[in-house]
């Protein structure tokens, strides 16, 4: 990318630069205006906390990709930052009641991202002194460290029932009360929109460069005089700043701050969340955030092993896409700008179809088996078809599902290849591909 | 006071050992194929249920044979149709890989033989107290657990350190290019490692199910445990690892065994004061605090020695 440019006159670049800025500044406004509209399209109650849930998450997905796809740190202990800056947040918001303090609701976030920094500022010396798996292990541990430690020290975390608050009770602003969730909604909007601007801003600083270059080659930062393990250091107060923002809105959203913030199963959906959208790009972690929570919300009433579907799709991802869902995406990229996408589309459609039929036996085998285990029995539905999980007729569905969509999956995938190499080459002749 | 040292040592050193059955594998699966396989507590699960439903089915002596083996062809499938395909895709994806694994193999569990503790006994041959210490019956199973790790540990050493295989495998840890210039087949060979280290995972399950609580979170809670081993120990150091597991398997057994806490010691505090966290601290007994001493351990060796105890270089 920075080759082309180089070579291409001084013209040229002037006018990318304006088109690349309208379109820029295009994509941000219309990610905003959705965000207004939403809530006046979809304005029940399920909608609106489902909205505010997902805002959430996008903010932590993001604050956990400063680390994991700018810096190329792998924590599995983001989520302490979050439940630290939940229990921060409450806090705040009782203390200002207590005392009357002059602060309205929508500082407290900020409050959340201090005490989420705060840690960050303390343990992050120690833990960003290696990277790489080390720094895994290490995060793992502290993670423990803190989610036993909020157990034992009841009068900051509040034990088992956690600590409690009334986000109506704050001073108000503008006449806001926030009590009605459209409000909160707002609120959570609000935050979002600054902290994925100052997030998208932190990757465009000189800091932001040279943490990654720090996550691709450290030895070589080191000889251009940088100390990796400083910019590592500050890079992760960064994350546990926004991490600490994203759980302070969590507990204005819940009103409440508990063990569960910041343990294990918090951490690992954020990775998830992270992952399956992709970390090579900045919008990953937001379609990532947006889909884990919405299937996390979705699937809970449709199945009870929900979890075991989250880690098939993870480890999918992981095996056959690295780059996650946004790196799928901007794969397809050179060839929109070619003109050559509509050739591979054919091959799409006829891979889909074996595919589909693959999943649906996965789905089917396990929910059968679920099912019989939990003695519950209740018919499958799938795509309204009835399936009994102990009937010979549904093992045998799946298991034709399974195999059949296995072997045809696999040739028709073979064809995608052959029609994406031949997309690809011309793509690449006409010079949208290096 | 002495019987409480002694049983506690007894008990000690056994966790100490069962945490060396799976920090063994665990740590020269790392240092050869540079994978931290977070999947590694969950082979040790999957140990302890098909240890549990095959001596449903066919008793528990085949089981404790057949069980491990079962978990080591799991090891190698992952090893070969997962990992070998991943590798390309960095280390990052690799542990990831693992992750996802864990987490799947957690919810399967889950899924198969429900969430709650299973009925997994001592089997009826050693279920008698070996000897009386000071009027507590030591149960002869867990000098059986014992013994059983024992002669594991002493079949690895002697495999690692006097046979050709081991040399070969020592070799490959830390120049995998140059063993397979000389005609090794090294992915055969991280395979093979790669199942041995899940068996015996495994086999550290199925004998430890039935003295410890055979449940589908076992593998979470025993999982950060055994990383803080590795990297207490020193990453790829298999005597460190030795030395960790049991200091570890010691001193959690101790303070799970000890009941006093600070407002014992030094009397209470001044109840004006209030609740704070001082009062937390100062009424907390070391039992409570079990749990939580590994984790301190591990901040305290990066502050003071961060390649580890027995660890040589820097990952």
């Amino acid at each position: 990318m920075n080759a082309k440019m180089t070579s291409t006159p001084t013209s040229k670049i002037v006018d990318t630069t304006v088109g690349d800025g309208l379109r820029f500044y295009g994509i941000w406004l219309a990610g905003i205006a959705v965000l207004i509209v939403l809530p006046l399209i979809f304005s029940s109650g399920g909608s609106l906390t489902s909205f505010s849930l997902i805002g959430i998450a996008i903010v932590f997905a993001l604050s956990y990709n400063i680390l994991l796809g700018q810096t190329g740190l792998l924590s599995f202990g983001h989520a302490v930052h979050y439940g630290l800056g939940g229990f921060a947040a409450c806090h705040m918001m009782n203390a200002v009641v207590s005392h009357g303090w002059p602060i309205p609701l929508p500082f407290i976030p900020l409050f959340g991202g201090l005490g989420g920094l705060a840690f960050a500022l303390v343990i992050g010396w120690v833990m960003t002194k290696r990277a790489g798996t080390v720094f895994s292990m290490i995060s793992l541990g502290i993670a423990e460290l803190v989610a036993s430690s909020s157990l034992i020290l009841r009068s900051v975390f509040g034990g088992e029932s956690g600590i409690s608050t009334d986000r109506t009770s704050l001073p108000k602003i503008l006449g806001l009360s926030f009590g009605p969730q459209l409000q909160v909604y707002y609120l959570i909007a609000f935050w979002l929109v600054i902290s994925a601007i100052a997030m998208y801003a932190l990757t465009r600083t000189p800091l932001g460069r040279i943490s990654n270059a720090v996550r691709d080659n450290p030895e070589r930062v080191q000889f251009i005089g940088y100390d990796p393990h400083v910019v590592r250091y500050i890079a992760f107060c960064f994350a546990g700043f926004f991490a600490g923002v994203a759980g302070g809105l969590a507990a204005i959203n819940f009103e409440i701050a508990n063990a569960a913030y910041l343990g294990a199963i918090q951490s690992g959906l954020v990775l998830f969340s992270t992952f399956i959208g992709g970390v090579a790009f900045f919008f990953g972690p937001i379609l990532g955030a947006i889909l884990v929570t919405y299937l996390q919300l979705g699937l809970t009433s449709v199945t009870g092993v929900w979890q075991l579907y989250f880690g098939i799709i993870f480890i999918g991802i992981v095996m056959l896409s690295p780059g996650g869902i946004a790196g799928l995406i901007m794969m397809h990229r050179p060839l929109v700008r070619a003109g050559t996408l509509p050739t591979v589309i054919p091959s799409y459609l006829l891979a889909a179809v074996p595919t589909l039929a693959l999943a649906c036996g996965v789905i089917l085998t396990i929910e059968s088996i679920a099912r019989t285990h939990s003695g519950q029995g209740s018919p499958i539905n799938l795509f309204g078809v009835a399936f009994s999980p102990a009937s010979p007729v549904t093992w045998a569905s799946a298991a034709i599902l399974v195999a059949g969509g296995f072997f045809v999956a696999r040739l028709s995938w073979r064809r995608v290849g052959e029609a994406w190499d031949r997309a690809t080459t011309i793509a690449r002749d006409r010079g949208y591909l290096a | 006071m002495l019987e409480l040292i002694v049983i506690s040592t007894l008990n000690g050193l056994l966790f100490g050992m069962l945490l060396f059955l799976l920090s063994s594998g665990l740590t020269v699966i790392f240092s050869m194929m540079g994978v931290l396989n977070f999947a590694h507590a969950s082979f040790y699960m999957l140990g302890a249920f098909f240890g549990y439903q095959l001596t449903k089915w066919i008793g528990f002596w085949p089981a404790l044979l057949l069980a491990p083996l079962l978990v080591g062809a799991i090891g190698m499938a992952v090893e070969r149709y997962g990992l070998r395909n991943t590798h390309k895709h960095g280390h990052v994806a690799e542990l990831l890989l693992t992750f996802g694994l864990a987490f799947a193999i957690e919810e399967i569990v889950a899924m198969m033989w429900g969430r709650s503790p299973v009925d997994y006994r001592v089997p009826a041959l050693l279920d008698f107290p070996a000897f009386t210490i000071f009027s507590t019956n030591y149960p002869a199973y867990k000098i059986f657990m014992l013994a059983v790790s024992i002669l594991i540990f002493i079949v690895l050493l002697t495999v690692l350190k006097r046979t050709r295989v081991g040399l070969i495998v020592q070799a490959a840890l830390t120049h995998p290019h140059m063993v397979g210039h000389l005609g090794h087949n090294v992915g055969r060979i991280f395979m093979l490692v790669f199942g041995v280290g899940s068996a015996l995972a495994g086999i550290a399950g199925v004998i430890a199910g039935p003295a410890l609580v055979t449940q589908s979170d076992m593998a979470a809670a025993l999982g950060p445990i055994l990383f803080v081993v590795i990297v207490f120990g020193g990453l790829g150091s298999l005597p460190g690892a030795f030395i960790a597991s049991l200091v570890i398997g010691l001193i959690q057994t101790f303070a799970v065994a000890l009941n006093g806490s600070l407002a014992s010691a030094f009397g209470p505090l001044d109840p004006s004061a209030g609740p704070s966290v001082l009062t937390d601290i100062w009424n907390v007994t070391i039992a409570q605090v079990a749990p939580i001493v590994p984790y301190l351990l591990l901040v305290i060796i990066l502050i003071v020695r961060p390649m580890g105890l027995m660890g040589t270089r820097e990952t």
